[in-house]
Protein backbone atom coordinates (compact mmCIF):
# COMPACT_ATOMS: atom_id res chain seq x y z
CA UNK A 1 0.00 0.00 0.00
CA UNK A 2 2.57 2.35 1.02
CA UNK A 3 4.96 1.13 -1.89
CA UNK A 4 1.98 1.56 -4.32
CA UNK A 5 1.42 5.10 -3.01
CA UNK A 6 5.61 5.96 -3.16
CA UNK A 7 5.61 4.32 -6.49
CA UNK A 8 2.18 6.37 -8.34
CA UNK A 9 4.20 9.45 -6.64
CA UNK A 10 7.40 8.56 -8.76
CA UNK A 11 5.92 7.82 -11.64
CA UNK A 12 3.91 11.31 -11.38
CA UNK A 13 7.19 12.94 -10.64
CA UNK A 14 8.58 11.34 -14.03
CA UNK A 15 6.05 12.13 -16.19
CA UNK A 16 6.05 15.75 -15.10
CA UNK A 17 2.29 16.69 -15.93
CA UNK A 18 3.57 15.32 -19.51
CA UNK A 19 5.99 17.26 -20.18
CA UNK A 20 8.62 14.83 -19.31
CA UNK A 21 10.08 15.21 -22.75
CA UNK A 22 10.97 18.14 -22.15
CA UNK A 23 11.66 19.22 -18.82
CA UNK A 24 13.98 16.28 -18.35
CA UNK A 25 15.75 16.58 -21.27
CA UNK A 26 16.37 20.33 -20.31
CA UNK A 27 18.04 19.28 -17.02
CA UNK A 28 20.01 16.50 -18.50
CA UNK A 29 21.80 18.86 -21.11
CA UNK A 30 22.19 21.58 -18.37
CA UNK A 31 24.11 19.44 -16.02
CA UNK A 32 26.12 17.07 -18.28
CA UNK A 33 27.13 20.10 -20.60
CA UNK A 34 28.12 22.10 -17.26
CA UNK A 35 30.22 19.04 -15.96
CA UNK A 36 31.96 18.21 -19.02
CA UNK A 37 33.06 22.19 -19.25
CA UNK A 38 34.24 21.69 -15.79
CA UNK A 39 36.38 18.49 -16.32
CA UNK A 40 37.61 20.07 -19.52
CA UNK A 41 38.92 23.34 -18.26
CA UNK A 42 39.98 21.02 -14.52
CA UNK A 43 41.94 18.66 -16.98
CA UNK A 44 43.94 21.14 -19.01
CA UNK A 45 45.07 23.10 -16.03
CA UNK A 46 46.37 19.85 -15.38
CA UNK A 47 48.07 19.31 -18.13
CA UNK A 48 49.97 23.13 -17.86
CA UNK A 49 50.34 23.02 -14.76
CA UNK A 50 52.84 19.89 -15.14
CA UNK A 51 54.01 20.72 -18.53
CA UNK A 52 55.39 23.88 -16.69
CA UNK A 53 57.01 22.11 -13.69
CA UNK A 54 58.73 20.13 -16.58
CA UNK A 55 59.88 22.80 -18.59
CA UNK A 56 61.38 24.55 -14.77
CA UNK A 57 62.85 21.53 -13.58
CA UNK A 58 64.59 20.97 -16.58
CA UNK A 59 65.63 24.20 -16.93
CA UNK A 60 66.30 25.86 -13.41
CA UNK A 61 69.21 27.51 -15.05
CA UNK A 62 67.16 29.31 -17.87
CA UNK A 63 65.10 31.65 -16.18
CA UNK A 64 68.33 33.55 -14.20
CA UNK A 65 70.23 33.85 -16.95
CA UNK A 66 67.86 34.99 -19.56
CA UNK A 67 68.01 38.19 -18.00
CA UNK A 68 71.71 39.06 -17.61
CA UNK A 69 72.94 37.82 -20.91
CA UNK A 70 71.20 38.03 -23.58
CA UNK A 71 71.62 41.97 -24.68
CA UNK A 72 68.22 43.33 -25.32
CA UNK A 73 66.79 42.12 -21.72
CA UNK A 74 63.57 39.69 -22.61
CA UNK A 75 60.77 41.41 -20.65
CA UNK A 76 60.65 40.75 -16.98
CA UNK A 77 61.34 36.76 -17.62
CA UNK A 78 57.96 34.44 -16.72
CA UNK A 79 56.98 36.07 -13.51
CA UNK A 80 54.29 37.81 -15.06
CA UNK A 81 53.53 36.01 -17.76
CA UNK A 82 51.04 38.16 -20.56
CA UNK A 83 52.71 41.50 -19.53
CA UNK A 84 54.90 41.69 -22.36
CA UNK A 85 53.52 44.04 -25.21
CA UNK B 1 49.50 52.41 -13.26
CA UNK B 2 47.12 51.76 -10.23
CA UNK B 3 44.99 48.67 -10.97
CA UNK B 4 48.42 46.20 -11.51
CA UNK B 5 48.78 46.95 -7.75
CA UNK B 6 45.50 45.30 -7.01
CA UNK B 7 45.55 42.29 -9.13
CA UNK B 8 48.44 41.10 -10.33
CA UNK B 9 48.99 37.81 -11.78
CA UNK B 10 50.76 36.37 -8.05
CA UNK B 11 48.06 37.77 -6.21
CA UNK B 12 45.56 36.31 -8.47
CA UNK B 13 46.93 32.91 -7.79
CA UNK B 14 47.22 33.20 -3.48
CA UNK B 15 43.31 34.85 -4.04
CA UNK B 16 42.30 31.96 -5.86
CA UNK B 17 43.87 29.44 -3.88
CA UNK B 18 41.27 30.96 -0.99
CA UNK B 19 38.57 31.25 -3.22
CA UNK B 20 38.63 28.17 -4.70
CA UNK B 21 37.52 25.56 -1.88
CA UNK B 22 34.47 28.15 -0.69
CA UNK B 23 32.80 28.48 -4.39
CA UNK B 24 33.03 24.97 -5.05
CA UNK B 25 31.25 24.31 -1.79
CA UNK B 26 28.50 26.50 -2.63
CA UNK B 27 28.06 25.73 -6.11
CA UNK B 28 27.64 21.54 -4.88
CA UNK B 29 25.00 23.13 -2.37
CA UNK B 30 23.50 25.28 -3.71
CA UNK B 31 23.39 23.23 -6.61
CA UNK B 32 21.20 20.32 -5.43
CA UNK B 33 19.28 22.66 -3.02
CA UNK B 34 18.01 24.45 -6.61
CA UNK B 35 17.29 21.55 -8.29
CA UNK B 36 14.94 19.93 -5.00
CA UNK B 37 13.46 23.38 -4.91
CA UNK B 38 12.59 23.45 -8.81
CA UNK B 39 11.69 20.02 -8.90
CA UNK B 40 9.95 18.82 -5.97
CA UNK B 41 8.78 21.94 -3.51
CA UNK B 42 7.97 24.58 -6.06
CA UNK B 43 4.22 24.36 -7.73
CA UNK B 44 3.34 24.10 -10.91
CA UNK B 45 2.72 27.19 -12.54
CA UNK B 46 -1.11 27.75 -13.06
CA UNK B 47 -1.22 28.52 -17.17
CA UNK B 48 2.56 26.35 -17.88
CA UNK B 49 2.18 23.43 -15.86
CA UNK B 50 4.89 21.80 -15.26
CA UNK B 51 6.83 23.08 -18.03
CA UNK B 52 7.70 26.53 -15.40
CA UNK B 53 10.32 24.48 -14.17
CA UNK B 54 12.50 24.96 -17.31
CA UNK B 55 12.61 28.14 -16.55
CA UNK B 56 14.54 27.48 -13.38
CA UNK B 57 17.54 26.69 -15.84
CA UNK B 58 16.41 29.16 -18.67
CA UNK B 59 16.52 32.09 -16.69
CA UNK B 60 19.88 32.03 -14.76
CA UNK B 61 21.21 30.80 -17.95
CA UNK B 62 20.45 33.74 -19.83
CA UNK B 63 21.27 36.14 -16.95
CA UNK B 64 24.79 34.33 -16.62
CA UNK B 65 25.24 34.57 -20.52
CA UNK B 66 24.59 38.49 -20.49
CA UNK B 67 26.42 38.84 -17.15
CA UNK B 68 29.80 36.98 -18.46
CA UNK B 69 29.31 38.98 -21.86
CA UNK B 70 29.65 42.63 -19.86
CA UNK B 71 32.50 41.36 -17.41
CA UNK B 72 34.93 40.84 -20.37
CA UNK B 73 33.68 44.17 -22.64
CA UNK B 74 34.80 45.67 -18.84
CA UNK B 75 37.76 43.63 -18.76
CA UNK B 76 38.61 44.16 -22.63
CA UNK B 77 38.00 48.12 -21.53
CA UNK B 78 40.96 47.54 -18.81
CA UNK B 79 43.24 45.66 -21.07
CA UNK B 80 43.05 48.40 -23.76
CA UNK B 81 43.55 51.28 -21.79
CA UNK B 82 45.83 49.95 -18.54
CA UNK B 83 47.33 46.74 -20.39
CA UNK B 84 46.02 45.26 -16.93
CA UNK B 85 47.96 41.55 -17.25
CA UNK B 86 45.46 39.37 -16.16
CA UNK B 87 42.18 41.91 -18.16
CA UNK B 88 42.64 40.22 -21.71
CA UNK B 89 43.75 36.30 -20.19
CA UNK B 90 40.29 37.02 -18.21
CA UNK B 91 38.25 37.33 -21.53
CA UNK B 92 40.24 34.47 -23.60
CA UNK B 93 40.02 32.10 -20.32
CA UNK B 94 35.90 32.70 -19.77
CA UNK B 95 34.74 32.95 -23.33
CA UNK B 96 33.89 29.44 -23.89
CA UNK B 97 31.92 29.71 -20.84
CA UNK B 98 29.54 32.52 -21.73
CA UNK B 99 29.04 30.77 -24.95
CA UNK B 100 28.31 27.68 -23.19
CA UNK B 101 25.85 29.43 -20.98
CA UNK B 102 23.88 31.73 -23.67
CA UNK B 103 23.68 28.25 -25.75
CA UNK B 104 22.18 26.58 -22.71
CA UNK B 105 19.74 29.68 -22.69
CA UNK B 106 18.97 28.58 -26.12
CA UNK B 107 18.43 25.22 -26.00
CA UNK B 108 16.24 25.15 -22.98
CA UNK B 109 14.05 27.79 -24.27
CA UNK B 110 13.82 26.10 -27.18
CA UNK B 111 12.32 23.06 -25.05
CA UNK B 112 10.41 25.22 -23.15
CA UNK B 113 9.48 26.72 -26.21
CA UNK B 114 8.00 24.32 -27.92
CA UNK B 115 5.17 22.66 -25.58
CA UNK B 116 4.01 26.48 -24.40
CA UNK B 117 4.20 28.19 -28.09
CA UNK B 118 4.20 25.57 -29.99
CA UNK B 119 7.27 26.52 -31.99
CA UNK B 120 10.84 25.09 -31.42
CA UNK B 121 12.15 28.62 -32.52
CA UNK B 122 11.11 32.56 -33.90
CA UNK B 123 12.43 34.95 -35.16
CA UNK B 124 11.43 36.70 -32.18
CA UNK B 125 13.38 40.49 -31.06
CA UNK B 126 14.43 38.56 -27.73
CA UNK B 127 15.44 35.60 -28.92
CA UNK B 128 17.64 37.07 -32.08
CA UNK B 129 19.47 39.06 -30.01
CA UNK B 130 20.17 36.05 -28.06
CA UNK B 131 21.76 34.26 -30.69
CA UNK B 132 23.56 37.65 -31.67
CA UNK B 133 24.92 37.08 -28.30
CA UNK B 134 25.97 33.28 -28.85
CA UNK B 135 27.75 34.44 -32.10
CA UNK B 136 29.35 37.32 -30.52
CA UNK B 137 31.12 34.66 -28.04
CA UNK B 138 32.21 32.20 -31.08
CA UNK B 139 33.28 35.39 -32.61
CA UNK B 140 35.47 36.78 -30.11
CA UNK B 141 36.60 32.86 -29.68
CA UNK B 142 37.58 32.40 -33.39
CA UNK B 143 39.15 35.63 -33.63
CA UNK B 144 41.51 35.85 -30.67
CA UNK B 145 43.03 32.30 -31.75
CA UNK B 146 43.65 33.80 -35.42
CA UNK B 147 46.71 35.54 -34.90
CA UNK B 148 49.96 33.75 -33.69
CA UNK B 149 50.80 36.31 -31.40
CA UNK B 150 48.18 36.39 -28.57
CA UNK B 151 48.49 39.54 -27.50
CA UNK B 152 47.35 40.98 -30.89
CA UNK B 153 44.50 38.55 -31.20
CA UNK B 154 43.78 39.96 -27.63
CA UNK B 155 43.80 43.18 -28.78
CA UNK B 156 41.58 42.62 -31.63
CA UNK B 157 39.10 40.59 -29.70
CA UNK B 158 38.81 43.62 -26.79
CA UNK B 159 37.96 45.61 -29.80
CA UNK B 160 34.89 43.65 -31.02
CA UNK B 161 33.91 42.97 -27.33
CA UNK B 162 33.49 46.48 -26.94
CA UNK B 163 31.77 46.99 -30.11
CA UNK B 164 29.83 44.09 -29.39
CA UNK B 165 28.88 45.46 -25.92
CA UNK B 166 26.01 47.48 -27.42
CA UNK B 167 24.04 44.22 -28.28
CA UNK B 168 23.33 43.80 -24.13
CA UNK B 169 21.03 46.77 -23.56
CA UNK B 170 19.16 45.23 -27.00
CA UNK B 171 18.44 42.07 -25.59
CA UNK B 172 17.15 43.50 -22.10
CA UNK B 173 15.30 45.76 -23.56
CA UNK B 174 13.81 43.52 -26.87
CA UNK B 175 10.91 42.20 -24.52
CA UNK B 176 9.63 46.02 -24.45
CA UNK B 177 11.06 47.87 -27.33
CA UNK B 178 9.29 45.52 -29.38
CA UNK B 179 6.03 42.91 -29.76
CA UNK B 180 7.63 39.39 -28.76
CA UNK B 181 6.50 36.51 -28.56
CA UNK B 182 8.48 35.89 -25.37
CA UNK B 183 7.35 37.12 -22.27
CA UNK B 184 9.10 40.67 -20.80
CA UNK B 185 11.01 40.70 -17.43
CA UNK B 186 9.11 39.35 -14.17
CA UNK B 187 12.01 39.55 -11.80
CA UNK B 188 14.08 43.01 -12.84
CA UNK B 189 11.46 45.59 -12.95
CA UNK B 190 10.79 48.57 -10.73
CA UNK B 191 8.77 47.78 -7.57
CA UNK B 192 8.26 44.22 -6.76
CA UNK B 193 9.05 41.38 -8.69
CA UNK B 194 5.94 39.55 -10.43
CA UNK B 195 6.98 35.90 -9.31
CA UNK B 196 5.98 34.85 -6.30
CA UNK B 197 8.42 33.42 -3.65
CA UNK B 198 7.55 29.88 -3.91
CA UNK B 199 9.15 30.55 -7.53
CA UNK B 200 11.37 33.07 -6.94
CA UNK B 201 13.16 31.49 -4.29
CA UNK B 202 14.51 28.19 -6.48
CA UNK B 203 15.06 30.86 -9.36
CA UNK B 204 16.96 32.74 -6.93
CA UNK B 205 19.01 29.58 -5.59
CA UNK B 206 19.67 28.42 -8.99
CA UNK B 207 21.21 31.87 -9.91
CA UNK B 208 23.30 31.42 -7.01
CA UNK B 209 24.35 28.47 -8.03
CA UNK B 210 25.27 29.06 -11.71
CA UNK B 211 27.09 32.16 -10.00
CA UNK B 212 29.39 30.12 -7.73
CA UNK B 213 29.88 27.62 -10.85
CA UNK B 214 31.05 30.60 -12.88
CA UNK B 215 33.28 31.84 -10.19
CA UNK B 216 35.09 28.15 -9.66
CA UNK B 217 35.28 27.49 -13.59
CA UNK B 218 36.35 31.08 -14.08
CA UNK B 219 39.30 30.11 -11.59
CA UNK B 220 40.69 27.36 -13.32
CA UNK B 221 40.00 28.06 -16.89
CA UNK B 222 42.34 31.58 -15.78
CA UNK B 223 44.95 29.80 -13.85
CA UNK B 224 45.21 27.42 -16.50
CA UNK B 225 45.72 30.13 -18.93
CA UNK B 226 47.92 32.10 -17.02
CA UNK B 227 50.21 28.60 -17.06
CA UNK B 228 49.90 28.44 -20.70
CA UNK B 229 51.27 31.99 -21.18
CA UNK B 230 54.13 31.00 -19.06
CA UNK B 231 54.75 27.91 -20.60
CA UNK B 232 55.26 29.65 -24.08
CA UNK B 233 57.31 32.38 -22.15
CA UNK B 234 59.70 29.64 -21.38
CA UNK B 235 59.73 28.07 -24.88
CA UNK B 236 60.38 31.32 -27.00
CA UNK B 237 63.51 32.19 -24.32
CA UNK B 238 64.79 28.90 -24.66
CA UNK B 239 64.66 29.46 -28.51
CA UNK B 240 66.03 32.74 -28.71
CA UNK B 241 68.19 32.40 -25.17
CA UNK B 242 71.05 31.21 -23.93
CA UNK B 243 70.04 27.41 -24.50
CA UNK B 244 72.98 25.39 -25.75
CA UNK B 245 71.84 22.65 -28.39
CA UNK B 246 73.74 19.51 -28.38
CA UNK B 247 75.76 19.23 -31.84
CA UNK B 248 77.79 21.91 -32.61
CA UNK B 249 77.09 23.59 -36.12
CA UNK B 250 79.05 25.40 -38.46
CA UNK B 251 77.52 28.92 -40.34
CA UNK B 252 75.69 30.48 -41.79
CA UNK B 253 73.45 30.88 -38.93
CA UNK B 254 70.65 33.90 -38.35
CA UNK B 255 69.79 35.10 -34.90
CA UNK B 256 66.36 36.23 -33.69
CA UNK B 257 67.98 40.00 -32.63
CA UNK B 258 66.08 43.23 -32.73
CA UNK B 259 68.24 44.25 -36.16
CA UNK B 260 66.93 43.99 -39.48
CA UNK B 261 68.92 41.94 -41.68
CA UNK B 262 67.26 43.37 -44.89
CA UNK B 263 68.71 46.86 -44.04
CA UNK B 264 71.68 46.10 -42.72
CA UNK B 265 72.42 43.88 -46.04
CA UNK B 266 71.39 46.85 -47.99
CA UNK B 267 73.73 49.18 -46.17
CA UNK B 268 76.96 47.14 -46.07
CA UNK B 269 76.46 44.17 -48.12
CA UNK B 270 75.01 41.12 -47.49
CA UNK B 271 77.92 39.65 -45.61
CA UNK B 272 78.26 42.31 -42.87
CA UNK B 273 75.23 41.36 -41.50
CA UNK B 274 76.62 37.29 -41.41
CA UNK B 275 80.12 38.65 -39.72
CA UNK B 276 78.61 41.54 -37.60
CA UNK B 277 75.48 39.10 -35.59
CA UNK B 278 78.25 36.22 -35.56
CA UNK B 279 80.97 38.59 -33.80
CA UNK B 280 78.37 40.58 -31.20
CA UNK B 281 76.09 37.68 -30.33
CA UNK B 282 77.61 36.49 -26.89
CA UNK B 283 77.21 33.50 -27.39
CA UNK B 284 78.95 33.17 -30.63
CA UNK B 285 81.62 31.17 -29.44
CA UNK B 286 79.31 28.32 -28.31
CA UNK B 287 76.94 26.45 -30.55
CA UNK B 288 73.46 27.74 -31.03
CA UNK B 289 70.67 26.30 -32.38
CA UNK B 290 70.12 27.62 -36.29
CA UNK B 291 66.58 28.80 -36.86
CA UNK B 292 65.39 29.53 -39.96
CA UNK B 293 63.42 33.05 -40.39
CA UNK B 294 60.42 32.40 -41.35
Amino acid sequence: MLREYATDAMSEFLEMGGYAAFVWPAYGIVIVVLAGLLLVSLHRLRRNDAILTGLEAAHPRRRRNATAVSEPAPPSAPEIAGTDR
Amino acid sequence: MPLQGYANPAQFQRLARIILPWSAGVTAVSLVVGAVLALLLSPPDYQQGETVRIMYLHVPAAWMGLFIYTSMAVAAAVGLVWKHPLADLYCRAVAPVGAVFTALCLITGSLWGKPMWGTWWVWDARLTSVLLLFFLYLGYIALVNAFDDPTRGERAGGILLLVGVVNVPIIKFSVDWWNTLHQPASVSRLGAPAVYHTMLVPLLVMTLAFMAYYLTIAIIRLRAELAGRRIQTLRLLMIGGDWVAPPPRPAPRVEISDHDPDAMAQRHGPAAWTATTTLNHPHSQAAAPVIPRS
